[in-house]
């Protein structure tokens, strides 16, 4: 899977929340259309490192960070944050529709954007939930509030709606902790498909997610980074023993 | 031993459900009283006048012989003074609330809001009374009119003691907002701004709209204040620099000069059960959108 390119790179990045140190001097290079996936226990640091791609995390007060990330080549703190977070989106463990219409909530983003004309957005709108597999199930109930969507169907919501911002990079913090296995099913179908248009980051909690749609994966574990390889590779033969450990279930 | 604590605790249970019960079913009980009270005391003036001339008549001369009892230029003066407050106090009142919960440093914060609970805590006769020293002569300075009692005068006094009902209670509205949505927005790469407005602003609606209209009901029950700085003349207004005087301020002020069971006194009862049923329309109102919020 390794190509020449690198859409995001990560250089010596070190995540503070006041003094507890979340990630620790973690350097690795994320390539275009693959599936990265990262797994590790509960405080390892996979969402902080999620949200500092976006620069989500600056909404808390108390996060600070060091070291240098590069989106294309660019720093991203460099980068406008609006536009950065339209370029590198995010999907939530736990879906949060906004209390608006489904229609409203994909067109939410183009709309920020400046894009008003009603058949450009009907456009937009339809093939981001069909990208998201949802638009058969909701196509004769566009206006209809989001809220009344089944868990599955508010996720998969969620991901039309970063599709809307046309993303170059689309972040998932555990996107299926909160689903059945048949929604998580749909959303795993997804993932793969996306790959082909996007970068994809996958943060999971479950192992054997990261094997069903990893191509490579890397384990975190306190904050640091313990092995990153080759989905496969770090599933069958796991250069560390903790990794080991960990994708074994003797420990997290 | 066991079974005799087991009654006991029963017992307890059993009377301290019947006083919450009773504590609770009170304050309906008085609302019905109340109301009640004003139809008895009230409806016989409409024998004398019938309900369209009590509600449409342009004069209100109680004592004059005969008298005319029509509070059409009271109840244009309840609402211009409450519909100046409106306009005043909704944008300010919306505007600091959101101010308040989404803008403001933690420390600013906290001291806005002991400030408007402080506003909240001011007597009506002490608001009522800065009113007439200062912002009278002001008006009257300003616009140059004979009095500076006015329309205007009211609807400024007013907005400040709707403020605090609006602004504590829509910021509460704006607080509740989960926060999953800012953060939804915001990683869609939404401003603060489009956040605030686009986002937080519309869930909040209908709290915020709940606080308006409970706002409104403060300006409209209010009497004393406005009873100080209108002017007080019952005339039809026709425009907001002229005194005006309100359905609360005419019973306020009246009420001690009638005979109990006469004309007048049963008039000033029927202003009553008017302004009940307006109260109780905006609390409705109010009610049914405090509970959308909820939902």
């Amino acid at each position: 899977m390794v190509k020449n390119t690198v859409k995001v790179s990560i250089q010596s990045l070190s995540i503070f929340y006041d003094t507890v140190q979340a990630v620790k001097n973690l350097t690795l290079d994320i390539f275009p259309n693959e599936i990265f996936t990262i797994i590790g226990p509960a405080n390892s640091g996979k969402s902080s490192l999620l949200l500092t791609l976006n620069r989500l995390g600056e909404i808390n007060p108390s996060y600070r960070k060091t070291g240098t990330v590069l989106l294309d080549g660019e720093n991203i703190d460099t980068l406008n944050v609006e536009i950065l977070r339209r370029r590198v989106g995010i999907v939530f463990a736990l879906p949060f529709p906004l209390p608006i219409s489904i229609y409203d909530n994909v067109a939410y983003g183009p709309r920020m954007q400046g894009i008003k004309k009603k058949s450009i957005l009907d456009g937009i709108v339809e093939s981001a939930l069909t990208e998201a597999y949802l638009w058969d199930e909701v196509k004769d109930r566009l206006q209809s509030p989001a809220m009344n969507l089944s868990g599955g169907q508010q996720q998969r919501l969620c991901i039309a709606r970063v599709l809307a911002l046309k993303p170059e990079v689309i972040m998932f913090d555990e996107p299926t902790s909160g689903l059945d296995p048949i929604s998580t099913a749909r959303v795993e179908e997804t993932l793969r498909t996306l790959k082909a248009h996007y970068t994809i980051i996958l943060v999971t909690n479950n192992v054997a997610q990261a094997a069903r749609v990893g191509d490579r994966t890397a384990f975190l574990l306190m904050g640091e980074l313990i092995e990153l390889d080759n989905t496969n590779k770090l599933f069958t033969a796991p250069a560390d023993k903790r990794t080991d450990d960990y994708i074994t279930g003797k420990f997290g | 031993m066991n079974t005799a604590w087991n009654i006991v605790r029963k017992i307890k249970e059993h009377v301290i459900e019947k006083v919450i019960l009773f504590s609770g079913t009170t304050s309906i009980l008085f609302v019905l009283l109340i109301f009640v009270f004003l139809l008895k005391e009230g409806l016989s003036i409409f024998w004398m006048v019938p309900l369209s001339d009590f509600l449409f008549a342009k004069n209100w001369y109680p004592i004059s012989d005969p008298p005319q009892f029509g509070i059409l230029p009271l109840i244009l003066g309840s609402l211009f003074v409450t519909f100046g407050a409106a306009v005043l106090s909704v944008p300010i009142g919306i505007a600091s609330a959101l101010f308040i919960a989404e803008i403001a440093p933690p420390k600013l914060k906290e001291v806005m809001k002991a400030g408007i609970e402080l506003l909240a805590a001011i007597p009506s006769v002490v608001i009522g009374f800065i009113g007439m020293m200062t912002l009278g002569p002001l008006i009257k300075d300003l616009f140059n009119l004979t009095t500076g009692l006015t329309a205007l005068t009211g609807s400024i006094t007013l907005a400040f003691m709707a403020m605090p009902t609006i602004v504590s209670i829509a910021e509460d509205a704006i607080t509740a907002v989960p926060r999953s949505y800012r953060e939804a927005a915001i990683a869609m790469g939404a401003t603060k701004w489009q956040t605030t407005w686009r986002i937080v602003a519309y869930a909040a609606r209908p709290g915020m709209i709940a606080a308006v209209m409970l706002g409104i009901g403060r300006v409209i029950g209010e009497t004393m204040a406005v009873m100080m700085v209108t002017g007080n003349a019952a005339l039809i207004p026709r425009s907001f620099l002229q005194p005006v005087r309100t359905l609360t301020a005419t019973i306020a002020a009246e009420m001690g000069e009638t005979v109990q069971g006469g004309e007048h006194y049963s008039a000033l009862f029927a202003i009553g059960i008017i302004l009940f049923i307006i109260t109780f329309i905006i609390n409705g109102i109010a009610d049914l959108y405090l509970h959308r919020t909820r939902k």
